[in-house]
């Protein structure tokens, strides 16, 4: 698969036991070629729910809907789902509800799908339009403690909060053109 | 043609541990008109989302029976969350749809179920299996058994008189609204947790 973490970094499933370590028990998604380990593991675990919704911002509903029932919810999307979930962001603003994303970067570092750009490229801005306190992370190293950050923000402070992962990271998709 | 009102009075009648879900406008105004109080969440906000926040609750609370009461204008917005319920399959959860075949709130325009998009076949051809066609108050009745008994998922729709009713406002305050029903579910460690 590309686009997608090589075998030996270790990050997808360090976020899987990330999302375990902070109580996380729904897992809204679309799925992106950056997130399908942490997918796999995710859907291997009888404690989580993963909700595999048709458009991202369903997701953001569905995060509003497990905290008013007590449970703790997180929305892992590609870039370009972003830009389906803006208003329904309302809802955190409207409530004080917790919404921690985890978004894997296109349109980024590298790209070479120029359909990409556009979306990816006004991701930061529109999260942070809506309220959501966006932190980057474009080293391997860097992820889990950003993510870390990302649900801590979110469920102490009550609002949105993402982690972008940059393609640097997931290393750029060429569908086979790799000169 | 029912009353949306006499809708909402049935359904939540002797409603016992069910949450309500309402969408913004007038379903939320339906609701609050019956009775405000912490088992209820009327939306102001977040159009295309109502059935998804029931689903999120269902998951998060599956003793409890968790109904949304949509408008058509709204469920239109959210048809894929229709999938997304069948697949999920929370038996707690069902969703009533009060169709006027109009976007009353904004001043009457005719939607998609006024020209033949029937919201009751989508809910099937999503793979809801357990559909209801509600055409008297003994349907509602029957509903709400269903509901309280959580055998759904459950999908209903109502052909509903579209005269405007009487506004009457929830509170506007939606951290109130938030925080009321998780300390109605999870008592006072809701708000420390
Ligand atoms: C995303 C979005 N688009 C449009 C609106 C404007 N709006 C508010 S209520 C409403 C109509 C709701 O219609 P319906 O769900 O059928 O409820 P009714 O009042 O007819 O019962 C619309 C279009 C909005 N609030 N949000
Ligand atoms: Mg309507």
């Amino acid at each position: 698969m590309e686009s997608a973490p090589n075998a030996q970094a270790t990050w997808p499933d360090d976020l899987y036991d990330l999302l375990k370590r902070h109580g996380i028990r729904q897992v809204a998604l679309v799925p992106d070629a950056g997130h399908a380990r942490l997918i796999r593991r995710c859907e291997a675990d009888n404690d989580l729910r993963v909700v595999t919704v048709t458009t991202e911002e369903e997701g953001v509903a569905l995060m509003q809907g497990a905290w008013l029932g007590g449970q703790k919810a997180v929305l892992l999307m590609q870039s370009s789902g972003v830009g389906n979930c803006i208003n329904m962001l309302s809802l955190s603003a409207i409530h004080r509800c917790p919404m921690p994303m985890i978004v894997t970067m296109r349109g980024d570092f590298g790209e070479f799908n120029p359909a990409q750009v556009p979306m990816g490229q006004a991701t930061q801005a529109v999260l942070e339009a809506m309220g959501t306190i966006v932190h980057r992370a474009d080293r391997a190293e860097d992820v889990i403690p950003t993510a870390e950050a990302t649900l801590k923000l979110a469920f102490n402070t009550f609002r949105p909060a993402a982690t972008l992962i940059g393609q640097r990271v997931l290393g750029a998709k060429t569908f086979g053109k790799d000169d | 043609m029912l009353d949306r009102r006499e809708i909402c009075a049935e359904v939540l009648r002797d409603r016992g541990p069910m949450l309500c879900v309402a969408s913004l406008g007038a379903a939320a105004w339906d609701i609050t008109a019956i009775g405000d109080g912490p088992q209820n969440l009327p939306l102001w906000g977040g159009m295309g989302g109502a059935a998804m926040i029931g689903l999120g609750l269902a998951l998060a609370q599956p003793e409890v029976p968790v109904l949304v009461i949509a408008g058509d204008g709204e469920m239109l917005m959210a048809v894929g969350s229709l999938a997304t319920i069948a697949h999920q399959a929370p038996r707690n959860l069902a969703v009533l749809v009060l169709d006027n075949e109009h976007y009353g709130e904004t001043g009457m325009q005719a939607t998609a179920t006024r020209h033949g998009t029937d919201l009751l076949v989508m809910a099937q051809g999503a793979g809801i299996s357990r559909t209801r066609r509600i055409a008297s108050l003994d349907d509602v009745r029957a509903l709400r058994a269903e509901a309280l008994a959580m055998q759904g998922p459950l999908f209903a729709l109502a052909k509903i008189d579209p005269a405007p009713k009487p506004l009457v406002l929830p509170p506007r305050e939606g951290a109130l609204l938030q925080a009321r029903m998780r300390e109605h579910l999870l008592g006072p460690s809701a708000h420390t947790a």
